[in-house]
């Protein structure tokens, strides 16, 4: 890894900086924000997640999205920060599902959601699980595995060669659905930091205003994003 | 003991669409009104203010302005044999919550049936024969016409503010419109949206192949404008947040947009959020309605509210939810085909192609829900189903709707779903992915039905209501029809790389991916209380002053968006109401 986590990429910064450039004539309000300077994810503060499942988070998250090549990986982009405080919101604990009993985790996934845990709860049974298996296969935690022991162990749980509880099926959907939530959510949830992965991607973000823009056919949008606070990139 | 309320004129329960059109249309009667919401009161200001609603994670990821399942769900499995299981998580389709309902979080297509729709077992009968019909199919005809409705759609078009430009105006058919519409009395109040880029390539192609493009009839502003009720509409910047979201620019038509804001003015009319009605209260002799009982949750208690008239107007999955709970009719049994509440539960079958072009710039973020060119070559009045071998059809469409980066992320097949093939991939190919969508009719059958779940209940302790659903192979086939067809136009674009998806035979519901929110029938309208749960004025037959509005009305689905028909036969209704009904109450057929 090459770009410190905590801190936008040079390569992102220097694309940002060049979709600035394009903006010839668009001064920048003095009250445009520029990003804080966040804690390093080394001294940030969990709310959710113990030791063990956030070294887990910060590794697995840096090989589903991978700092290497064009755009932000998941450290850069702060990801990690993004689902622990998600699994300490209501979406951690499933205020808004339905999970009253009987329950049938061994019904087949087109059923949907049929565990009895909440998401908060399938992180916390399922890295020590998927941590054990882990350890058999490869001979080490996953955290201590390197990338491409790490890939291949998380190829094995995509493709549902871990056997894993019913109850924690839904792991690997969640795992790399948040992953990608917190890629590209706004910046306040805690992950896409410095609207690093808008930038790569081209997205404006809260920009939500482009009324001379649907007949300016094949014409690249030039703007770069904006958060519902206010940063801009 | 349930606290009572002063007796009204009219209770509205639910003050989506439905019941805004009946609040403010019977509130212009000079009665006296109280709509019950279950959900949390919301408005343009303060609710979906800018940037706030700009926010993906929150609203089309979390789903904050959708029904909780946490309080109300239902059960859904795929046919008879299997044991329903609940739908915990929200997933296949979205009903809303709160003031506004599923008007507030649409996409804003608004579109009217064409009149063979309306009619189609005659149809069927007439050209093919019934034969043709399926087995287990429950084809219907609506016991209304085009022609009788079509004031109401016209009436529901200049309420709700939809730019277009009519294909058919009183039989004249125009250049530029749809010309397998039905007729129109006038134009659309606003003129058609511009066209974005891909829709102009999809333009392009259709009329290549001798097809008959027009832009999408839309429920959003392209001009400032001023509706019946005084309520003003400014024209749509094309933000990209429709679906699942609150209009934050008063551009797309919404109860909000559209009535409340007249309504909650007049004096006699009064709205209640967090009241979630329980059910319907009969008389004795089980002939009418004495009012409903609902949940006060601020109080924490159940209140009754006695009412002369009982107007149930919330989503169509909760509407036959309360009937069969109040017993506002017999569950239907498939096996006899006796009872009405729960029949011809029906969908909608959708597919389409996604296209590549390394070298297009689609800016897929500058867009509208309804935005987009479409063909009607292939509808249900254009198809001949003998020689195909289904009844159906669908509508096509082309125009960017959204670049919301967590949901709307087309890549090639192929590309890794992580790593760093997904991320070269989303660098690559964000922006320049296009898609055409068929959008398809659902034919109804006794297979697909709703009643009561005999296991699960909900947080007062009333079971859920079970879904049975799946697939049919009649639907199917004309999914499939529509890929053979789609499949040369999208080549003639020459993509890069091109991917159908389209559901094929023997495919089975899965309640996971999102779908669509255009769940129909389960309270039919009927020439008889043998076959439907309601008349042609939405009357039920069970009780004279209990009117049940919205898509649990469709006998089948049609094969467009279902709110156009769904506001034309709510203005159908309270003008029945008004008309026929104050005057001396009594079962209007």
């Amino acid at each position: 890894m090459t770009d410190l986590p905590g801190y936008p990429s040079r390569r992102s910064f220097l694309k940002a900086t060049a979709a600035g450039a394009a903006l010839s004539g668009l001064a920048l309000p003095a009250s445009a924000q520029q990003t804080p300077k966040p804690v390093s994810l080394d001294d940030y503060q969990r709310e959710y997640l113990n030791a063990d499942e956030w070294a887990f988070i910060m590794a697995a998250t840096a090989r589903l999205i991978p700092s290497e090549g064009d755009g932000p990986g998941a450290l850069e982009a702060r990801v990690p920060v993004f689902i622990d405080r998600q699994l300490a919101s209501d979406y951690g604990t499933a205020d808004d599902w339905y999970m009253e009993g009987p329950h049938d985790p061994n019904a087949e996934p087109a059923r949907g959601w049929q565990t009895p845990l909440n998401p908060a709860e399938v992180y916390r049974q399922a890295i020590p699980a998927f941590n054990a298996w882990c350890q058999d296969t490869h001979g080490a935690n996953f955290a201590d595995l390197n990338a491409e022991q790490q890939d291949a162990a998380l190829t094995s749980l995509q493709n549902g060669d871990v056997a894993l509880a019913p109850e924690l099926r839904e792991f690997w959907g969640i795992l790399l659905g948040n992953t990608k939530e917190g890629y590209f959510a706004d910046p306040q949830y805690g992950g896409n930091h410095g609207m690093q992965s808008w930038v790569y991607i081209g997205f404006p973000g809260a920009r939500a205003a482009y009324r001379e823009w649907p007949e300016r056919h094949n014409v690249k949008y030039p703007l770069g994003p904006v958060s519902i606070s206010g940063e801009r990139a | 003991m349930a606290r009572q309320e002063k007796k009204k004129d009219v209770v509205i329960v639910g003050l989506g669409w439905t019941g805004s059109i009946a609040g403010i249309e019977l509130a212009q009667e000079g009665l006296d009104i109280v709509a019950l919401e279950r959900g949390h009161d919301q408005d343009t200001v303060p609710n979906f203010e800018y940037p706030q609603q700009i926010d993906e994670l929150k609203y089309g990821v979390r789903l904050k302005m959708m029904q909780k399942p946490s309080q109300q769900t239902l059960t859904v499995r795929r046919n008879d044999g299997e044991t329903a299981l609940p739908y915990r998580s929200l997933g296949s389709f979205l009903p809303g919550n709160g003031v506004g309902g599923a008007g507030t979080h649409w996409n804003g297509l608004n579109w009217r049936p064409q009149p063979v729709e309306l009619k189609l077992r005659s149809h069927v009968r007439d050209n093919w024969g019934e034969q043709i019909i399926p087995e287990g199919m429950n084809l219907r005809d609506y016991p209304v016409s085009y022609d009788e409705m079509e004031p109401f759609f016209t009436k529901f078009e200049k309420v709700a503010g939809i730019s277009g430009y009519a294909g058919n105006l009183n039989g004249e058919i125009r250049e530029g419109g749809n010309p397998f519409e039905g007729w129109r009395s006038e134009d659309y109040p606003m003129p058609p949206m511009p066209t974005t880029y891909d829709a102009s390539k999809f333009r392009d192609a259709a009329k290549a192949m001798g097809y008959h493009p027009f832009e999408a009839p839309a429920g959003i502003a392209s001009t400032a404008y001023v509706n019946p009720y005084g309520m003003q509409m400014g024209p749509c910047n094309f933000c990209g947040f429709c679906e699942r979201y609150g209009c934050y620019q008063y551009s797309k038509s919404s109860p909000q947009t559209s009535i409340l804001g007249a309504l909650k003015r007049m004096p006699n009319f009064e709205y209640r959020t967090k009241s979630e009605v329980l059910r319907v209260e009969l008389a004795a002799d089980g002939k009418t309605a004495t009012g409903v009982t609902y949940w006060d949750e601020e109080a924490g208690e159940e209140v009754f509210q006695p009412a002369d008239i009982v107007i149930l107007s919330s989503y169509q999955l909760n509407n036959v939810h309360l009937m069969l709970l109040s017993g506002l009719g017999e569950a239907y049994n498939p096996l006899t085909g006796e009872g009405t509440l729960g029949k011809n539960y029906a969908y909608q079958m959708n597919g389409g192609v996604s296209m590549f072009f390394k070298e297009d710039n689609f800016n897929p973020f500058v867009g509208h829900g309804a935005n987009g060119q479409v063909i009607d070559d292939f509808s249900i009045s254009q198809n001949d189903f003998g020689a195909e071998g289904f009844i159906g059809g669908s509508y096509w469409r082309s125009g960017t709707f959204n670049g919301q980066p967590i949901r709307n992320m087309p890549l090639p097949k192929g590309t890794p779903s992580w790593g760093a093939g997904w991320k070269e991939g989303i660098g690559e190919w964000y922006g320049h992915a296009m898609s055409i969508g068929s959008h398809g009719s659902h034919m109804s059958y006794a297979n697909n039905h709703l009643d009561l779940d005999p296991t699960y209940t909900d947080r007062h302790g009333r079971p859920l209501m079970r879904m049975t659903f799946n697939w049919q192979d009649n639907d199917l086939r004309m999914n499939q029809f529509m890929k053979r067809k789609m499949e040369p136009l999208a080549a003639s674009m020459n993509p890069d790389i091109m991917q159908a998806g389209f559901k094929d035979i023997g495919a089975q519901y899965d309640v996971r991916p999102y779908q669509t929110t255009h769940n129909t029938g389960g309270h039919i309208m009927a020439e008889n209380a043998r076959e439907g749960a309601v008349n042609r004025y939405s009357q039920t037959f069970k009780a004279h002053n209990v009117f049940a509005m919205g898509a649990g009305n469709f006998v089948q689905n049609t094969q467009y968006n279902p709110t156009g028909l769904v506001g034309g036969l709510a203005y159908h209704t309270v003008h029945a109401i008004r008309t026929q009904y104050l005057s001396n109450p009594r079962p209007l057929v």
